[in-house]
């Protein structure tokens, strides 16, 4: 058939130059982000009102309003923390922001490897021109794996409650019988042999997987699709369970009181739709460098389905936890939520309403038209507002546990996830550099290069 | 369709044909109708120069019918009808009605676009409007060319669908 072009392997192999021009602007962003980083440590440490404006409005009413929020607070069986509020370190913030990010960029980097797998065990053709940019995040783990080991190992009892001194010790006068009750999970030795064991599945899977992708490149066959549609099914059975594993361990548990069923869902759709924004985002970046010319708009309009659908499926997640809690109305459930509304003198609320604006509201609108998923100004504005929203996202799920009123937004969360973002560009295009930009010896490639929808 | 209208339909064995045919007709100046096909060709309704469908038009006016009417009854009845406190809440708590307002939208989106497509494809129960040629719902694929939409003569469109591959070229 005429109206079919030709294809052939040796007209699609394409390279990703990561040029010293690109590496330098990097690097001058994560200078950046230090230099911010440690002006925003220096303001921290001559007392938190320099932070910023937010947290200084907050320090103040929090002096005349605090006695009556912490009543209405601990209003139900919780009291939370009480002991962290005697002696408060101004260092508590920048360990949370350090976990924080290093939460929020593990998780992209892990679900790019679960997209590929999913690619796999679906079989799916479309995604085969573009996989090798998701096949590249998990890169990263290999950097915020360990950060979120050392940060828990020398740091843990900042961010989590849990780990307290003397909450587990009958007749300390921190025991917490609650807290106790959980130790037989929540204890520091097994909660390092989990993130050890899973991250290192994690990281071993990606290799494996990366190892068959590549050597398909050079050989061709389809006993390679076989053996990566294994690995892909082997991951995703481990996913499934560790991303769960992990909500509840790094982010759930700093709440110890608190708990939701719904926990692991809401956190993994937050990561999984972050982590299409920044697939898209890659993409068009690359198409602007005149590269991956055979990504076409079909495929871009697939991937602008899956933020959507996505942006969508977080809401769902999100607002069927707030709503279950708010139905039943239990004082040890809705203390998680009167935090985030109107804890700590309604310090976390003005983000809150923000995250659901930019997380539902503006990607539900930007995305809704066909030719909107098929336009790339359209796709990098929703990629950036959902990657912005779901940051903010890990901000709420995380800050109020471990900073309570001494958060804010200042040159700290600025300069560190301008720094964590910077290392992650760096090392994924380090990484998409060592493989040609489309796989080119996928059984499925035909298919892709004629995806049409 | 009427069965005043003047048809010339060219048939073709096979749907690569009948995509590149089109292409191939329309370069001559003909105007065409349809193409029917027993299954979806991708590319064939930009190829034949159809309009994109107006369908997510209706379904965005449906969905939006359908929040407003599921969002009016839920207040209406458990707000100013028979208020009733519920979990002690408010009588208007808004985060109980969202759930509601969601399933009024997909019930009034589903049944809106699944009538309206059929009412626009004249698909209504009873209705017995036959193919132009019986064949399409097997292995035959039949580019339907309007006689009367077109300044080309009879003559020539035959010339052209014969060029195109079609196996062969009825007038109806």
């Amino acid at each position: 058939m005429a109206g079919h072009s030709h294809f052939s392997p040796a007209n699609v192999e394409e390279h990703f130059e990561f040029n010293s021009e690109g590496k330098k602007r990097i690097i001058y962003a994560f200078i950046a982000g230090v230099v911010a980083l440690v002006i925003g440590i220096y303001l921290l440490s001559k007392g938190e009102a320099g932070g910023h404006e937010v947290a200084a409005a907050g320090h103040e009413a929090a002096k005349a309003g605090h006695e009556a929020a912490a009543e209405h607070l601990s209003g139900g069986a919780v009291s939370h923390q009480p002991e962290a509020e005697e002696h408060y370190n101004w260092m508590n913030r920048v360990w949370a922001n350090v976990w924080l990010n290093a939460v929020f960029f593990t998780g992209i980097a892990v679900v790019g490897m679960f997209f590929v797998s999913l690619q796999y065990l679906t079989k799916s053709g479309w995604s085969s021109v573009m996989k090798r940019v998701p096949e590249a995040f998990p890169k990263f783990l290999y950097i915020s794996l360990p950060i979120l080991i050392l940060t828990f190992f020398f740091k843990g009892d900042v961010i989590f409650h849990w780990m307290h001194h003397g909450v587990t010790e009958v007749g300390s006068a921190n025991y917490d019988k609650i807290i106790a009750g959980k130790s037989g999970y929540l204890n520091k030795n097994f909660f390092l042999i989990r993130l050890v064991v899973f991250g290192g599945l994690w990281i071993l899977l990606w290799n494996m997987l990366r190892k068959k992708s590549l050597e398909e490149d050079l050989n061709g066959g389809t006993e390679y699709f076989t053996q990566l549609v294994k690995i892909g099914t082997a991951f995703i059975v481990i996913f499934g369970a560790s991303s769960s594993i992990f909500a509840w361990d790094w982010v759930m548990s700093i709440d110890t009181h608190w708990f939701s069923t719904m926990f692991g869902w809401y956190m993994f759709s937050s990561w999984h739709v972050t982590t299409y924004a920044v697939i898209v985002l890659t993409i068009l970046f690359l198409k602007d460098k005149g590269l991956m010319g055979y990504v076409n708009e079909n495929h871009l309009h697939d991937l602008g389905k899956f933020m959507f659908a996505f942006s969508i499926f977080w809401t769902y997640v999100w607002f069927e936890q707030f709503l279950l809690i708010y139905y039943a109305n239990l004082p040890e459930e809705t203390i998680y939520f009167l935090e985030r509304w109107e804890g700590y003198d309604k310090l976390y609320k003005s983000s809150e309403i923000l995250m659901v604006i930019l997380n539902f509201l503006l990607p539900f609108l930007v995305l809704m038209t066909r030719d909107a998923k098929r336009t790339r100004i359209f796709l990098k504005i929703a990629a950036f507002l959902i990657i912005a929203g779901h940051y903010i996202d890990f901000y709420q799920m995380i800050m109020p546990g471990v900073v309570g009123k001494h958060g804010g937004y200042g040159l700290v969360e600025f300069g560190m996830v301008t720094v964590f973002a910077s290392a992650f560009i760096y090392v994924i295009s380090g990484e998409l550099t060592k493989a040609s930009l489309v796989a080119k010896n996928h059984p499925f490639l035909p298919e892709a290069l004629h995806h049409d929808i | 369709m009427s069965s005043t209208t003047n048809y010339i339909l060219g048939v073709y064995d096979d749907e690569d044909e009948v995509l590149h045919a089109v292409g191939e007709v329309k370069a001559k100046g003909i105007k065409v109708e349809d193409v029917y096909s027993p299954f979806p060709i991708h590319g064939l309704d930009v190829a034949v120069g159809h309009e994109r469908t107006r369908l997510p038009i209706a379904a965005f006016m449906f969905g939006t019918l359908g929040m407003i009417c599921a969002f009016s009854l839920i207040s209406y009845t458990m707000v100013f009808d028979w208020p009733m406190i519920i979990g002690g809440k408010d009588f208007f708590a808004l985060p109980n009605w969202i759930p509601i307002a969601f399933e009024g939208t997909v019930l009034f989106t589903a049944f809106g676009l699944v009538s309206t497509f059929c009412i626009s494809n004249d698909l209504w129960p009873g209705n017995k409007t036959l193919p132009l040629d019986i064949r399409t719902t097997d292995d035959k694929f039949v580019m339907a060319i309007n006689l009367d939409k077109n300044k080309v003569s009879a003559d020539d469109i035959k010339k052209a669908l014969k060029e195109s591959g079609a196996i062969e070229v009825n007038v109806k």
